[in-house]
């Protein structure tokens, strides 16, 4: 009834108070920023990347300057957490097997995570990959094409295809790392909606796609500098830039 | 595409993007000989709001209204989506009447984004009554909406985990007599549009995609349905209960405007039986699951789509363990649909151009996001 459908036009406001709890009163948009060691309590979870199932020495041992970093600071936090990992589990079938004969150990991991199926493969293999699968397997549907930025990895994106057979009625899919400045290979010969998808990937973040027939910016204008999915871009600072070109004044914050 | 190469018959127009029949700021460059459309280019991006980053700097609950907007035709199913990806990073599922609600809003959602899909095309085509009637159907669904949550357009109406809301007094009426009223009213649209001469002289063969190129392409929805492969997100990899609905997924199978059409038509009229069966599922229970007030979803990422009224929406969603997401991708469909303009438009005439971007159903706030 009225007093009831009154509060739904207003997003719940004690969210935001959630929030700032336990990032220790920080502004919301503190973690955005890239540089790890100054984000406060929060920073040896957001510092600490995601890292992958396979245990990796160098996680642990970044996290932890920066954490004692924070316990340096005002009251020490509790006792520094070990760094999240996701827990995988090992995908297996069929499929699996196929693909570990034809690639073998380019293929570098099978794992499911939450019910849903993915594979860890050099970025090289990825197309041979995809043009296996669908000529070979069936998967004809190129679901997305889209990236994650870690700036703290040597090998600083991830690209993720995401792959759907319409006869097998099932979704998969594969991951890659490229370094900065490093081009990945287009499957626009392979899946013609490939077009639009990596120049929004272009776009976002400034992974080239080599071979790719127009690799243009697709949603920012094409005067734009800059990559705005990347991680070093924050909005505080991305709009503090415009205030100042258009309005003269130091900050519209 | 990009290589503009003139000779004396070839003329490069602009279209948009301040054009009625662009359905927002869609700009696209047209060569034309003649009247003949020799090819196009979509300049897009008019409407970005960079959602992805937006999601990046708040938290999961606090990014749920964002959503909203970018299909804000159907803004019910962009709700869904997202909260389904969260709820599968924390591993909650929605309560079943939660689910039942969804389920019969969503459907709700997916006719008045049908409505509104069908009376703007109508009006670009030249028939200008269906407009006024299906604006006037789709008003009754938004005073569900609004009675429901207080917002017509941009609802937020579900939360990770479930509902926020109980349904009103007098809901399951509203919404039963919605549906007895709605089935003769798409007669009605039938009677005005189907077996009109020019409507069909209009549609019928202009803008065919066939299945493998919808493939190709990567086109879902409708469009996909109309090209004869019988493939819906709520049957393949059902969600939020589907399976246990009994419904139809219309198909036709020459892919071209007219199909695309009949398509949407007959699915307004599964989701009005949809709506019916979620109506008579509705029983007592809890709305919301067991979400933390403070939502910390273990490091992992998820890929959950749902079928909204244009395709397939995807959202992949990355967690780092912290309380914002790490990377939020929208898998949309309007902007991997509206690719495929120039496959279907080249070759065809300029009237026939508007007739395949009305039928595309874009909404331009997904494609740019």
């Amino acid at each position: 009834m009225p007093e009831e459908a009154n509060p739904g036009g207003v997003p719940e406001p004690q969210k935001p108070e959630e929030t700032t709890a336990p990032t220790g009163g920080g502004e919301p948009s503190a973690p955005e920023a890239a540089a790890p060691p100054s984000g406060g309590e929060e920073s040896p979870s957001a510092s600490a990347p995601p890292a992958p199932p396979v245990p990796k020495p160098a996680a642990p041992a970044a996290a932890k300057p920066a954490a004692a970093a924070a316990a340096a600071k005002p009251a020490a936090p509790a006792a520094p957490k070990a760094p999240p990992v996701m827990l995988t589990t090992p995908w297996e079938g069929e499929l699996v097997e196929d693909l570990k004969d034809e690639f073998g150990g380019k293929i570098k991991e099978f794992s499911t995570y939450v019910g849903q199926s993915f594979m860890v493969a050099e970025a090289a293999a990825v197309i041979p990959i995809i043009d296996y699968l669908k000529i070979e397997q069936g998967f004809d549907y190129l679901v997305d094409i889209t990236a994650v930025d870690y700036p703290d990895k040597p090998e600083r994106f991830e690209l993720v295809w995401i792959l759907y057979s319409f006869d097998r009625n099932e979704r998969i899919r594969i991951k890659a790392r490229v370094k900065e400045g490093e081009k990945a290979a287009t499957c626009f010969g392979v899946h013609l909606t490939a077009d639009w998808l990596e120049r929004e990937v272009y776009d976002m973040f400034g992974i080239e796609f080599e071979g790719h027939p127009n690799m243009t910016r697709i949603l920012m204008p094409e005067g734009w500098s800059g990559f705005p999915l990347r991680k070093d871009k924050s909005i505080v600072d991305m709009d503090n830039r415009w205030v100042r070109e258009n309005l003269g004044i130091e900050s519209g914050q | 595409m990009s290589e503009t190469f003139l000779d004396s018959t070839e003329l490069v127009l602009n279209m948009g993007p301040q054009h009625p029949s662009t359905h927002g700021v869609l700009r696209v460059i047209v060569k034309l000989d003649g009247e003949k459309v020799t090819g196009t280019e979509c300049v897009i991006g008019y409407l970005h709001r960079g959602v992805e980053k937006i999601a990046e700097n708040r938290t999961y609950a606090m990014f749920a209204p964002y959503v909203d907007r970018m299909d804000y035709v159907a803004a019910i199913s962009n709700g869904l989506g997202y909260c389904l990806a969260v709820e599968k990073l924390i591993s909650v599922e929605a309560p079943e009447r939660a689910q039942v609600v969804r389920v019969i809003l969503t459907e709700l959602n997916r006719i008045a984004s049908h409505l509104v899909w069908l009376g703007t095309h109508a009006l670009d085509i030249g028939a200008l009554t269906p407009l006024f009637y299906c604006m006037r159907e789709r008003e009754d669904i938004l005073n569900i909406f609004e009675k429901y949550c207080g917002a017509r357009l941009t609802t937020h109406a579900f939360r990770i985990g479930g509902l926020q809301y109980e349904t009103y007094e007098g809901f399951e009426k509203e919404c039963l007599e919605f549906c007895d009223k709605f089935t003769p009213r798409v007669d009605e649209y039938e009677e005005l549009l189907t077996e009109n001469r020019i409507w069909k002289e209009r549609l019928i063969d202009v803008g065919i995609l066939n299945a493998e190129d919808c493939k190709a392409y990567g086109v879902t929805g409708p469009m996909l349905r109309s090209a004869g492969v019988e493939w819906d997100i709520r049957k393949a990899l059902p969600y939020s209960g589907y399976e246990k609905y009994d419904f139809e997924i219309p198909t036709r199978t020459n892919g071209d405007c007219y199909d695309r059409y009949i398509v949407r038509v007959q699915e307004m009229r599964q989701s009005a039986r949809i709506v019916r069966q979620g109506v008579e599922m509705l029983a007592p229970g809890p709305i919301i699951g067991k979400v933390p007030k403070v939502l910390k979803p273990p490091m992992g990422e998820a890929y959950v789509s749902i079928e909204a009224p244009k395709g397939e929406l995807g959202y992949y969603v990355v967690s780092d363990a912290s309380t914002q997401p790490y990377r939020v991708r929208v898998r949309p469909p309007s902007f991997v649909n509206l690719q495929s303009l120039d496959k279907m438009a080249r070759g065809s005439l300029v009237a026939d151009l508007v007739a395949v971007i009305g039928t595309i159903d874009i909404v331009l706030g997904e494609v740019d996001r």
